[in-house]
């Protein structure tokens, strides 16, 4: 279990060797990788900055994987999140969930996103090419799929 | 610096819009002995005076963190010692 806040890029293939290295009792990984568009609600996007809470991130991601292994039977699991200034095209966060099986390693990474994206203290501002620069509203499909998470959990 | 009676010094930290409305990254105070919920510092915010108080007319918007924790609006202040505000996250 790891996660890593890093202005710099990450390479897919070189995390993934070195989060199951260690354990042949993985039967399957599941990875997102969530990206720079090159538009934004129509517009054409220049770059995009991202900032966060230096202490409160690592915080809260950490508690967003403990969190995971108390739903899914994990084996690995890693979140890499950048910083800074991005490009469209450039990678923005990496989640690679390991598991015995599919069915966990797949929900965990969806699971992990979710609450990501509706806990973890990270804010996108947006220049596009014509000059204008704005901060992104959160959206309300990402709190009702972190919403719905929660629910699951209070049925069981 | 003489504290008196009053509480122990906490930091403020801003975050995004937050951080440019206020033109503040981060403070340090003691906050007035009736400000004790997150509820009574947002609305404590907005009588600072500007630019505070355009920063902090729709407090709905805004999100605070106690400790590096979310905290909800009647969370105590008793104790704790960085406070963050900030708008709803956009990551990932």
């Amino acid at each position: 279990m790891a996660v890593r806040v890093d202005t710099s890029d990450f390479d897919v293939s070189e995390e993934m060797a070195r989060l199951t290295a260690q354990d042949t009792g993985i039967g399957g990984i599941a990875i997102f990788v969530g990206k720079v568009r090159d538009h934004a609600s129509g517009q054409d996007l220049a770059s995009m900055t991202l900032e966060h809470y230096p202490g409160m991130t690592e915080a809260e991601l950490e508690r967003i994987e403990t969190e995971a292994r108390k739903r899914f039977k994990l084996s690995a699991s890693l979140i890499v999140h950048r910083v800074g200034t991005l490009k469209p095209g450039d990678n923005i966060v990496l989640v690679i969930a390991c598991a015995p099986h599919r069915q966990d390693a797949i929900a965990a990474s969806e699971f992990l996103m979710d609450y990501l994206k509706t806990r973890a203290p990270f804010w996108k501002k947006e220049a596009l090419t014509n000059g204008e620069a704005h901060w992104v509203d959160a959206r309300e499909s990402d709190a009702g799929a972190a919403a719905a998470w929660h629910h699951k959990q209070t049925e069981r | 610096m003489t504290k008196d009676a009053k509480g122990p010094e906490v930091t403020l930290r801003y975050f995004a819009w937050l951080r440019e409305k206020t033109g503040t990254s981060e403070e340090r105070m003691v906050l007035p002995p009736e400000v004790t919920t997150v509820s009574d510092l947002l609305r404590w915010q907005a009588t600072r005076g500007h630019p505070f108080d355009i920063a902090f007319t729709k407090t709905e918007t805004i999100r605070v963190a106690l400790d590096h924790a979310h905290a909800k609006s009647g969370a105590p202040l008793a104790g704790v010692r960085e406070i963050a505000f900030f708008p709803p996250v956009t990551g990932g």
